[in-house]
């Protein structure tokens, strides 16, 4: 079984095991922590692209590989705003949540 | 041996991730999600992608991984309102899941014979730039409107953060918790490892030119450094109203949007480099770069201001 085969099944899993997790559970850090994994997993689809493209001596097409960089900085720019945005709401109800249930009911 | 190797990492991949997602405790699914992004970045070599190998250890790994260290410890007492979905919902949603992951899988049969690359290419008028290293030439060269666009997205994130702070604590010091105990071995790591961090992250940022590494990969590691430095109480954490803090914020987008203008005048485009000075430029824009970016990625993981009596 050739690595990139390999590696695609495994990012497909990756995709598969994240979206359970994000439907499932509950709270917004799990859910941005399973939204990174799907991310991630996203990737890694894309680095094995990269690896089939590989020729003129090179591993792996350069252009891919550089467009899954700016990628992965993106993606911790939005998660540094979303943890920034739980925390704030942690703070102001005491607990973060995305339940839509309000303040006083049981 | 290659390929049980490969086959090996696979199955940790999918272990160690689904293990993140399963994880009853938060900060356990944070550590294990660390952890996966460290598996990540060997599949990333296995890829033959060092860079993004590089990249995935200090971003995805490493500073994402921090930030969620810091956010379950915070949030670590939130039982109260779980939600309790019944078993038949579980249950659709794992079937939901695993169509999509059987979808996506089936594509690996149905992609295109042929691959398409774009590594001749590349290769072929990268001499021109003076790089050697390909991943560097499109990310400054080729594609260096994606690479200005994504600065600009830290910067925006960063402004986003800082919004979140409290009228009342905006221009203080960014919430972090200290750890100040002189005589510790956090203490002793902070004043011992900057040094090497810091010779570390020049020669990353240097050789990323011709070699793997660069401004990013760079400027990540004197980050950790400069948190490092912050949570042990060695130096306070800048005012975030500080203008020598603002310049260094914005001092690698501003250089590289002056370079990018700098093209109107001699080979007239936006972000083209004058003959035979490309990669001094590009240096000179990823030294800017490394300190800006290393300045913005601690202060997002510090998070946003903070009074002193704040909760």
């Amino acid at each position: 079984m050739s690595p990139v085969l390999l590696f695609w099944l495994a990012g497909s899993g990756l995709i598969g095991l994240s979206v359970y997790g994000l439907i499932v559970n509950p709270h917004p850090l799990c859910k941005l922590l399973a939204l990174n994994l799907l991310g991630s997993g996203v990737f890694l689809l894309f680095g094995v692209i990269a690896r089939r493209g590989a020729s003129a001596g090179l591993g792996g097409d350069p252009v891919p590989q550089a467009l899954v960089i700016t990628g992965i900085v993106v993606a911790f720019s939005a998660t540094a705003i979303a943890v920034a945005l739980l925390l704030r709401l942690h703070s102001e109800a005491g607990e973060a949540s995305i339940d839509e249930e309000e303040d006083g009911q049981p | 041996m290659e390929t049980a190797f490969d086959i090996v990492l696979a199955l940790l991949l999918l272990g160690v991730g689904g293990w993140s997602v399963i994880a009853r405790n938060m900060m356990t699914a944070v550590i294990v999600f660390i952890a996966y992004g460290l598996l990540l970045s060997l599949a990333w070599v296995r890829l033959h992608a060092i860079d993004v190998s590089l990249t995935e250890a200090a971003i995805g790994s490493g500073a994402t991984g921090l930030l969620m260290v810091i956010a379950a410890h915070k949030v670590a007492g939130d039982t109260k309102r779980v939600v309790q979905l019944s078993r038949g919902f579980h249950a659709l949603a794992a079937v939901f899941a695993a169509l999509v992951a059987i979808g996506i899988a089936a594509l690996a049969f149905v992609l295109p014979g042929e691959p398409v690359s774009l590594a001749a290419p590349v290769l072929a008028r990268l001499p021109e730039s003076g790089l050697g290293n390909p991943v560097a030439g499109v990310l400054f060269v080729f594609r260096s409107f994606d690479t200005l666009l994504e600065k600009v997205v830290l910067l925006l994130a960063l402004t986003g953060v800082w919004a979140l702070a409290r009228d009342e604590d905006w221009g203080g010091v960014p919430g972090l918790r200290l750890f100040p105990e002189r005589h510790s071995v956090l203490g002793l790591l902070a004043r011992t490892l900057p040094p090497i961090g810091f010779v570390f992250a020049i020669y990353m940022t240097w050789a990323g030119a011709d070699v793997p590494g660069g401004a990013f990969q760079g400027g990540t590691v004197l980050a950790a450094m400069w948190i490092l430095v912050m949570v042990a109480g060695v130096r306070k954490a800048p005012r975030v109203s500080s203008p020598l803090l603002r310049l260094a914020i914005v001092t690698g987008p501003v250089v590289f949007l002056l370079i990018g203008f700098l093209g109107f005048l001699t080979p007239g485009a936006f972000l083209a480099y004058p003959e035979g000075f490309a990669k001094p430029l590009i240096v000179a824009m990823e030294i800017a770069l490394t300190l800006s970016i290393a300045v913005i990625l601690g202060l997002l993981i510090a998070g946003p201001p903070k009074g002193e009596d704040a909760p």
